[in-house]
């Protein structure tokens, strides 16, 4: 896609003060507005709250969005959240990029506004180069096998079992051991209140 | 325990152990091997007359060799399944005509020494990993005494003593003459809360603060007269009931006193056992004599959880213990899908806290099971037919053989298979694969623009999803400052970064390019690092050979949870960058116009276990080691990974 055709939209977190404590989330914003392809760039207190995706969405059917970059926090735990947020504005999860500007910046950057904010320009930047690159993607649907393995039958494993069962899904307990109950069935009594382990 | 033996969709199989397990979410296939009991399971009414016959006497592991057991036995009374098995190593009667006793005195017939181990192969959706924790041993505390002196027993062996079921039948007596003890000690923190790891583990083992005062709460409960005293550096009573437990103790005349011994010595006449510790909320020396003494052992990781991690390619905590995907939010589940760990497979847990979590872990599976079709991640591998050259590269690198490959044919990927690792695109050379979402395009667009600005003070890092990302991660959360120059290029796993990848950066004015990804136990994908290793060798070759100090590429693995070994990598790649001249880049730039982009350095079999020259790229430490392509390189000097593989160039003496 060219850039004439790219409209993306960035979308810059405070995270409170986890992120605009160590960053100066404005001038990050302004700069966003800079960079090739980006027709919108907005800043959010707290971007993954509601009233953040809400703006995320109206902003994707204002300015008829086709990519987003994020640029807050560690995708290992919230990219799930914000694929959710664009795919509900109508755009395919995969045009969703995120840029770690918290865990890989203003957290590890503390002290030094001026270096801390260069950094952050740098993430953004790059991550809205990456997303240049981002296409529509469909995910394949793959059948589950209605049964699940435990492996251990300690008290532990007794219990994921008995509670995968009685809901109703096939389960094999594997134990090496010649009995069930692990280290619980050698105690006599347990705490805290002194009755029989097993 | 009952209710698992008759439960209709439970299928328990005992005295097993999973010997592989392959797939991914949704449609893991594991091989069980049922070992042979050598009594049919199914018949035996556990009459128990074979044991009667049976002439051979072992220790019973079960009360911790305290009693005895019959080479045929039942594990505990209450086993299930309850049936009786024999132990092949220590029976006699493998050979009927040797002994076989117990067949004769078996009505029912259910003894059979030709049983067979079997081999099931199963199918499953998800795993449940409830693997258990070991009981520390102490022996390496020998100030304690515990292998020399009859009456020192660990708080499991003491649980064993005082057991209506145990040996003693509920008479709780010492070790040395079966005397019921007047004074008993006890000393916690055995093998728990230490920095010496020689001598224990520096965790807090979490159960033995409560499980010793639950033990001097059922002394005070069935024999009063016995006088306990506890030694201890700290209580730990948190958890709902364990507070009063504790006070309900000490109100029965418990003695707590805040110090540990240092030696224990043996009265040899009367067995008895004396220690000197400074009472330190006295502070003063106080002289102990005990009939008997307990040591709250800790625990340690299950070794047989080190197979199970390895086979579903889990993570591990600095303790040992499995990590969970996210401590607060995903706290049983784990970076593989469909993988989910229960109990104290996880850390040190009591009981309470075991079945807790196994219902959150019994949960999570159930939520995936309730589904009948899954949704896989569109970041699988795809084979462009037109650029293929049919080399068949790509096929043996696949950790999950998703690559099929035959002669004189294009590849071929099965993407149900696909985990997305890339490791395949980076081993072709024509570009014919390519990864959906992680593409070569995006890639290298990221390299330039990171490079566009102010190159002199970039590190350009590839940082895989797994560890070194989540590592990077972790060195936020923990506030780990570290130089603000890395520029960080995610991938699914190191093996998706390409010789290529490494060249272009370079050849757009990189200073320092650092690849890092898991340690080799911890690979997401198997083995795919190992592939990072063999570019990594070919492109130190390469950049020497153009004139570039191969030091400026480094190679790293850092775990999700080493935030604190991120930081000293970012830290040490800053070291390399403020080292590296304008010129030097600009040289290196020049140089790279023409030259060919080296592919990885790939061992023969003859170099497998043979001596190699290494060279470490951080500190300069050479040294002679073995090169092994599945053990993971680290310099003894500094810890670091980016080890060169000096083939033929011997190192100095």
């Amino acid at each position: 896609m060219t850039v004439e055709n790219l409209r993306i939209g960035v979308f810059v977190c405070d995270c409170g003060s986890n992120i605009a404590g160590a960053v100066d989330t404005e001038e990050l914003r302004e700069y966003a507005e800079t960079l090739p392809g980006v027709v919108a760039s907005i800043r959010n207190k707290y971007t993954c709250a509601d009233p953040g995706q809400q703006e995320i969405q109206t902003a994707i059917r204002e300015n008829n969005l086709n990519r987003v970059v994020v640029a807050s926090c560690s995708p290992t735990s919230y990219e799930v959240i914000f694929r959710g947020c664009v795919e509900g504005a109508g755009l395919n999860p995969y045009l969703l990029e995120m840029a770690n500007i918290r865990e890989h910046c203003s957290w590890v950057t503390p002290g030094d506004r001026e270096a801390a904010t260069r950094k952050a320009k740098g993430i953004v930047k790059v991550a809205v180069a990456r997303s240049h690159w981002l296409y529509p993607q469909d995910e394949e649907q793959v059948p589950v096998t209605d049964a699940a393995l435990v492996i251990g039958g300690g008290v532990s494993g007794i219990q994921a079992a008995l509670d995968l069962a009685d809901a109703g899904h096939p389960v094999f307990l594997v134990e090496k051991q010649p009995s069930i109950g692990g280290i619980m069935a050698q105690l006599d009594k347990v705490y805290p209140d002194i009755e029989c382990s097993i | 325990m009952m209710d698992v033996g008759r439960h209709p969709n439970i299928e328990l199989l005992a005295y097993s152990e999973v010997e592989d397990i392959s797939g991914y979410v949704g449609n893991f296939k594991a091989r069980i091997r049922k070992k042979a009991r050598y009594v049919n399971e199914n018949e035996c009414t556990s009459c128990g007359d074979c044991v009667v016959e049976c002439p051979v006497v072992v220790p019973d592991e079960f009360e911790m060799g305290l009693g005895s057991r019959k080479a045929v036995y039942i594990p505990f009374p209450q086993a299930v399944p309850s049936s009786y098995i024999v132990n092949a190593n220590e029976c006699l009667g493998q050979n009927p005509i040797a002994c076989g006793k117990c067949i004769e005195a078996c009505e029912k017939e259910c003894i059979d020494f030709s049983m067979q181990d079997e081999i099931i192969n199963i199918e499953v959706g998800s795993i449940v990993v409830a693997t258990g924790m070991d009981v520390y041993d102490p022996t390496a505390l020998d100030e304690y005494g515990y292998t020399r002196y009859d009456n020192v027993v660990t708080s499991m062996e003491f649980e064993r003593l005082i057991s209506t079921g145990g040996p003693l039948e509920g008479h709780l007596g010492r070790p040395s003459d079966l005397k019921k003890p007047k004074k008993i000690g006890f000393i916690q923190c055995v093998g728990s809360r230490t920095h010496d790891l020689e001598r224990g583990n520096p965790y807090c083992s979490n159960v033995c603060c409560m499980n010793t005062i639950k033990a001097t709460q059922y002394l005070k409960d069935n024999y009063p007269e016995i006088d306990s005293t506890v030694f201890y550096m700290d209580l730990r009573a948190f958890g709902k009931g364990f507070e009063e437990l504790l006070m309900r103790s000490k109100g029965n005349g418990v003695h707590y006193i805040r110090g540990l011994p240092g030696d224990v010595f043996e009265d040899q006449t009367t067995g008895n056992l004396r220690l000197t510790i400074e009472n330190t909320t006295a502070n003063r020396l106080e002289d102990h004599e005990f009939d008997m003494l307990v040591l709250a052992v800790g625990a340690t990781p299950a070794t047989d959880t080190e197979v199970i991690r390895q086979m579903v390619s889990l993570s591990k905590s600095p303790s040992g213990f499995l990590k969970e995907a996210h401590p607060k939010l995903r706290p049983v589940d784990t970076p593989t899908k469909g993988v989910f760990i229960s109990g104290a497979a996880e850390s040190p847990k009591d009981v309470r806290e075991s079945v807790t979590q196994a219902s959150a872990a019994a949960s999570r599976a159930g939520i995936l099971l309730n589904k009948s079709k899954l949704a896989v991640e569109a970041i699988t591998a795809v084979v462009d037919e037109d650029l293929c050259k049919k080399c068949g590269l790509c096929a043996p690198v696949c950790p999950f053989s998703a690559v099929l490959w035959e002669k004189k044919q294009v590849a071929r990927v099965t993407s149900a298979a696909c985990n997305g690792c890339g490791t395949c695109a980076a081993e072709c050379k024509f570009g014919a694969i390519e990864m959906r979402h992680f593409s070569d395009q995006a890639i290298y667009a990221q390299i330039d623009a990171m490079l566009e600005d102010d190159p002199m003070h970039t590190v350009v890092t590839f940082a895989c999803n797994w560890c070194s990302y989540a590592g990077a991660d972790t060195a936020g959360v923990g506030r780990m400052a570290y130089p603000p120059n890395a520029r960080i290029i995610r991938t699914m796993c190191s093996g998706r970064v390409s010789p290529e990848h490494v060249w272009h950066a370079f050849k757009k004015g990189a200073p320092v390019v650092l690849v890092s990804g898991c340690h080799y136990v911890d690979c997401h994908y198997i083995d795919a690092n190992r592939s990072t290793t063999r570019r990594l060798d070919g492109l130190w070759d390469g950049l020497e050979k153009v004139g570039a100090r191969p030091e400026r590429l480094q190679l790293e693995w850092c775990s999700a949870a080493e935030g604190g070994r991120w930081q000293t990598i970012m830290e040490e790649a800053e070291r390399k960058l403020q080292n590296v001249t304008v010129e030097e880049v600009e040289a290196t730039r020049q140089a790279l116009v023409e030259a060919k982009i080296p592919g990885p350095r790939n061992p023969r079999p003859k170099d497998e276990n043979q001596p190699a020259d290494y060279v470490c790229l951080r500190c300069d430490h050479e040294w002679l080691g073995i090169y092994n392509s599945n053990t993971e390189r680290i310099c003894p000097q500094c810890r670091s990974n980016s080890i060169r593989w000096l083939k033929g160039k011997k190192v100095p003496a």
